[in-house]
């Protein structure tokens, strides 16, 4: 059963299990360093539907299924599915799962989605409030850009601060039984707003929340960075991972070289041209039930502190002038059971 | 000790990477030129195929417009314009830009609050500030009888 420890810290004492994991992305991100990762890569960004918005559902019901059928179930077995996204209404997830029949619970983190929803999926199962839960979300960058930005042909310069959204999906199914990787413990973040305003730099807008949690995760479990073969933030970019490491820095905790940021590790940013490195749900997500859960379940990493960020803004708060407040979601990650 | 908001902002501004103003500025005046230089190329075309003075300046725009918007179409202009900034921008090829692009992205919402509506969502605000201030002046000519 789950247990408190610390402040915020929920320790999971069953260790549920990731069962099964998929990915799916697009284009460019299969042209990107993790390309032999991917379940599966999209070479039409389109994925043959008629609008952007289609096309990122399209994405994530295509980690869902592989997910679930490569933990060897069929989604009639699923208690829950914990899902969101970027989009207004969560229009991703939600018509990418409609007809999965299954207790659809919606979940809204920006791009710290994946670490929520795998958090609450883990503590379902911890509970045995669930059997197996799928944890899931995508983004798309084509859909990203029209609610966020501008439309797509139009001919405008990004700042250097700018991040690229990531078309891609990821999903976890967590279960009380499987093989690995386990999940340790869950800390839900605070939200922390320093006062970043411009939305072109969601780096430095999400890294004190990210510092945030990661102190408190630390200080809750008497741990630090060097205890861990990995400490992966979502999508800091290069900006925010150098605040990152600057604000923990002050706190005390040294990140030594065990940070990796998903945003950094998806594209090559100089040669792909995305600006200070990949943002979006979709980022953190296809890079962990890939790349990060295949490693721990092979043994190649032990274990893996997952710190998601996700910026809480829309276009109408930033229009109005309102500052961005940040918040990351930690979930411990181990090779082994024991 | 928290940081407050204001050294939280110096600490992102130094950990930021700056704007490249002198290449922006450098390539806004390459592409900027270039564009006119082509403006100006079209008139003398004009001019040699035997159009009248008024028929040119009506001319030279409408090609203008229509290659943007055609670039546009074919997924080019935003590649040009990610290099050449503001000198794709402010030449009237930015603004058939900015009307083709949300046409292009808004169509899978319809032909009516689709295109038709979502059309103007870049572009509109030109139009607004640039037909009050052109009413302003006309009213401060006419005023002080300056024409």
């Amino acid at each position: 059963m789950t247990e408190r420890v610390g402040r915020y810290t929920l320790r999971l004492r069953s260790r549920p299990a990731i069962a099964g994991y998929a990915a799916a992305v697009g284009k460019k991100e299969g042209e990107g360093p993790l390309a032999a990762e991917f379940d599966r890569i999209f070479e039409d960004n389109t994925l043959g539907e008629e609008s952007w918005e289609k096309a990122e559902s399209a994405l994530l019901n295509t980690a869902v299924q592989l997910a679930v059928q490569k933990a060897g179930f069929t989604p009639d077995l699923l208690d829950y599915v914990f899902a969101g996204d970027l989009l207004n209404q969560s229009i991703g997830a939600t018509f990418a799962l409609r007809d999965l029949s299954v207790p659809f619970v919606g979940l809204f983190g920006a791009c710290s989605t994946m670490a929520l929803s795998l958090g609450m999926a883990a503590i379902f199962v911890d509970t045995i409030s669930a059997a197996r839960c799928v944890a899931a979300t995508s983004s798309h960058f084509c859909s990203a850009e029209r609610q966020f930005r501008f439309p797509l042909e139009y001919g405008g310069q990004r700042t250097p601060t700018a991040q690229w959204t990531v078309t891609g999906a990821g999903a976890a199914l967590v279960g009380n039984t499987g093989g690995g990787p386990f999940v340790e413990s869950v800390t839900f973040g605070k939200m922390v707003d320093l006062g970043i305003k411009d939305a072109n730099n969601m780096g430095a807008a999400m890294a004190p929340a990210a510092a945030d949690t990661l102190k408190t995760y630390f200080s809750d479990t008497g741990t630090s960075p060097a205890d861990y073969d990995m400490v992966l933030t979502g999508d800091l970019g290069e900006t925010g991972s150098r605040l990152l490491r600057d604000l923990l820095g002050r706190e005390g905790y040294d990140l030594l070289n065990r940070h990796r940021d998903c945003g950094l590790l998806i594209f090559d940013c100089e040669k792909q041209k995305t600006g200070a490195g990949g943002s979006g749900c979709g980022c953190s997500a296809s890079v962990l039930c890939s790349y990060v859960f295949e490693r721990l379940r092979r043994g190649n990493l032990k274990n893996v502190l997952f710190i998601a960020t996700g910026a809480l803004m829309s276009p109408t708060s930033s229009q109005q002038g309102e500052s961005i407040p940040g918040v990351a979601h930690a979930v411990c990650l181990r090779a082994n059971r024991g | 000790m928290p940081l407050t908001k204001n050294e939280y902002d110096k600490l992102a501004k130094t950990a930021s990477p700056p704007t490249k103003k002198l290449k922006n500025s450098g390539m806004a005046f390459l592409f900027g030129g270039a564009i006119c230089a082509l403006g100006v190329a079209l008139r003398v075309l004009y001019d040699m195929v035997g159009l009248t003075e008024k028929e040119i300046k009506m001319a030279v725009p409408v090609t203008l417009i229509f290659l943007a918007a055609a670039l546009t179409a074919l997924k080019v202009y935003d590649k040009i314009a990610a290099v050449g900034g503001a000198g794709t921008l402010v030449p009237i090829t930015g603004f058939a830009n900015a009307m083709v692009s949300p046409a292009i992205e808004f169509k899978p919402e319809g032909h009516v609050l689709g295109i038709g509506a979502k059309m103007f969502i870049i572009a509109g605000p030109v139009l607004v500030f640039g037909l009050t201030s052109s009413v302003i002046y006309g009213l401060i000519l006419w005023i002080f009888k300056l024409v």
